[in-house]
């Protein structure tokens, strides 16, 4: 029964809550006992929530008892650990924010609270939302449920396995390069960024403010459409939002692929290092979105060989400034006792944060110092433009993109820890979406030796209703569903 | 371009990152790998090609300068590692002349 509970839809278990037939409490009961099998395995959570899922939980079930249950009433939820909930330890996978409670709750989080969500704790990421494997978190790394040997992806891997082991049934990441897309893809789930001010930015812990993104992970398309689109919408708190109504991504996106025109890019489908059995999941995919109607076609992306470079500029310059507040001060971590202000800065960070967080902000420091800001940022900048103009011009042959969404399958734990770069080269078919501010849906297309293959739906700006068109279209003809790992 | 140990040096400092034994080797050989993949960036035409720094055009909406309820001074002070008589507490700036 309770392992039942835990392999639900939103649309299902909504039903169930509903019909009377389960409680919230229920649902919440299900889903602590399966945590308690097996996240001891798998590592997805930094820590828990009781006091927060015991008051939603009774509040979920006096409202559906009243008639007016809100969208989400009941839905057990996990929040990756960079997004602030007010009076919850939130810490950015990094042992500098250790103990920092926020006095406020962001936006995203917020709406989702609003419409009835569950929140059941907070889960595992690289430092600061930086890695594509989860091994850079400050405190554990956290287990690919699929396959315990293997990674999760990153950065927001410990929601991609929360949802992939029946630990939540919906969770929310960041994707600034494919934090939220590549780890759905090695998890087997659906993985949704939105488009760059889609949803509010306040309260999230930022890396990258032009690239970040906060969006949802679940087990159906449906299910990640619903999240986003009550998470959506302009906020005055962050001046990025946009004034669309959130609801609109849902507009028309069961219309399904008949005469669509979905463009391969030549450089995303032979990328280097794909894997056989990853491009066989992919040529299966266009099979079947061809067989519905849609139209193949190829086009190019020519600039793609210099995003990865353009990427590594901007984001380590963005993250260098934005994370100079970690200064020992007002928060967190603090050698306040050092002899100087300049040694407790010093100290305080070179204590608190990670390799991976402290080769960026050099990297970024250095792009961005005198002598360099023109060679480097400018430059990075200049060619995030023509990859912007590579995706506008796709987009005059296409109506959606599809490929891959990483190159290979999860690998196995330790693999790429040594060589930052073939970490980084993990990222290479998502982070052009965040570069040229694209929506991009990661949703299952098989397996290739045994472990889950993601495939990308990327959209022209403002686009989630056509991407989220293509990925429902490909889920209800493909039969394939994000599953739930056994694990034990 | 290779990084120079003395330019490791000069980067952390500007960044405030303490290093320990082995750091500046260590941060050398990495940084000087990834930049020399960053430098296919100089064979790119950008001659007449605007930098982004936005790519979705929003106007930057501000909301209207008007008060509104903030943090409280217990609020605020709440996550300090030290603060006295509700204030942050830092070590000293200038030095007692």
């Amino acid at each position: 029964m309770s392992d039942d509970l835990t392999a639900l839809t939103i649309k299902d278990a909504s039903r169930l809550l509903r019909l009377g037939t389960i409680s919230a409490a229920d649902l919440v009961a299900a889903h602590v006992e399966r945590i308690e099998r097996v996240d001891p395995h798998v590592k997805a959570y930094l820590r828990f929530t009781p006091e927060l899922w015991e008051k939603q939980a009774d509040e979920a079930d006096r409202k559906i008892r009243q008639g007016d249950a809100p969208p989400l009433a009941g839905i057990p939820l996990a929040v990756k650990d960079v997004l602030c909930v007010r009076g919850v330890e939130t810490t950015a996978g990094s042992q500098i924010l250790k103990g920092f409670r926020p006095p406020y709750t962001g936006t995203a989080v917020g709406r989702l609270f609003e419409a009835g969500a569950v929140m059941l704790g907070v889960t595992n990421c690289d430092e600061f939302a930086m890695g594509s494997s989860t091994e850079n978190s400050g405190y554990f790394p956290t287990r690919n449920p699929w396959d315990l040997e293997r990674v999760p992806g990153g950065s927001s891997g410990g929601s991609a396995a929360a949802v992939a082991a029946g630990e939540a049934m919906i969770a929310l990441g960041t994707d600034t390069g494919g934090s939220i897309r590549q780890p759905a893809a090695l998890c087997g789930v659906v993985g949704m960024k939105p488009t760059y001010g889609r949803v509010s930015r306040y309260g999230l812990i930022a890396f990258a403010s032009s690239l970040d993104q906060v969006g949802p992970f679940a087990r159906s398309v449906d299910d990640a459409a619903i999240t986003l689109a009550l998470m959506s919408g302009y906020d005055p708190l962050d001046a990025t939002s946009s004034d669309r109504p959130g609801m609109e991504v849902l507009n028309n996106s069961e219309g399904g692929v008949r005469g669509m025109r979905l463009g391969v890019p030549r450089e995303y489908y032979d990328v280097k290092g794909i894997e056989p059995g990853v491009k066989a999941a992919i040529d299966a995919a266009l099979f079947i979105l061809r067989r519905e109607g849609a139209e193949i076609v190829d086009i190019s992306l020519p600039h793609t060989d210099y995003g990865l470079a353009a990427y590594y500029i901007i984001a380590p310059a963005e993250c260098s400034s934005n994370l100079a507040r970690f200064d020992g001060v007002r928060y967190g971590l603090s050698e306040v006792d050092a002899p100087n202000i300049t040694d407790e800065y010093l100290q305080t960070r070179r204590k608190g944060f990670g390799t991976e967080v402290r080769r960026r902000v050099m990297l970024g420091t250095y792009a961005l110092s005198s002598g360099y800001y023109d060679a480097y940022y400018l430059k990075a900048q200049k060619v995030r433009t023509l990859i912007k103009r590579d995706f506008d011009d796709a987009f005059k042959k296409c109506d959606a993109i599809v490929s891959a969404t990483s190159p290979t399958v999860a690998f196995p734990i330790g693999a790429k820890t040594q060589d930052p770069l073939s970490m980084y080269l993990c990222d290479v078919l998502t982070l052009g979406g965040n570069l040229a501010g694209l929506p991009g849906i990661s949703v299952p297309c098989g397996t290739s030796e045994g472990l889950p293959v993601g495939l990308q739906v990327l959209g022209p700006q403002w686009g989630e209703s056509v991407v989220l068109r293509v990925a429902r279209a490909y889920e209800a003809a493909s039969e394939m569903r994000a599953e739930v790992a056994a694990v034990v | 371009m290779p990084l120079s140990k003395d330019e490791v040096r000069h980067v952390a400092m500007l960044a405030r990152l303490g290093l320990e034994p082995g750091d500046e080797d260590f941060y050398a050989d990495q940084l000087s790998g990834i930049l020399e993949h960053i430098d296919r960036l100089q064979q790119v035409d950008t001659d007449d090609i605007p930098p982004t720094a936005q790519v979705v055009e929003i106007a930057s909406r501000l909301r209207d300068d008007e008060p509104r309820p903030s943090l409280t001074q217990e609020e605020a002070l709440a996550n300090a590692p030290a603060s006295v008589d509700g204030f942050f507490r830092v070590p000293a700036i200038q030095e007692e002349t």
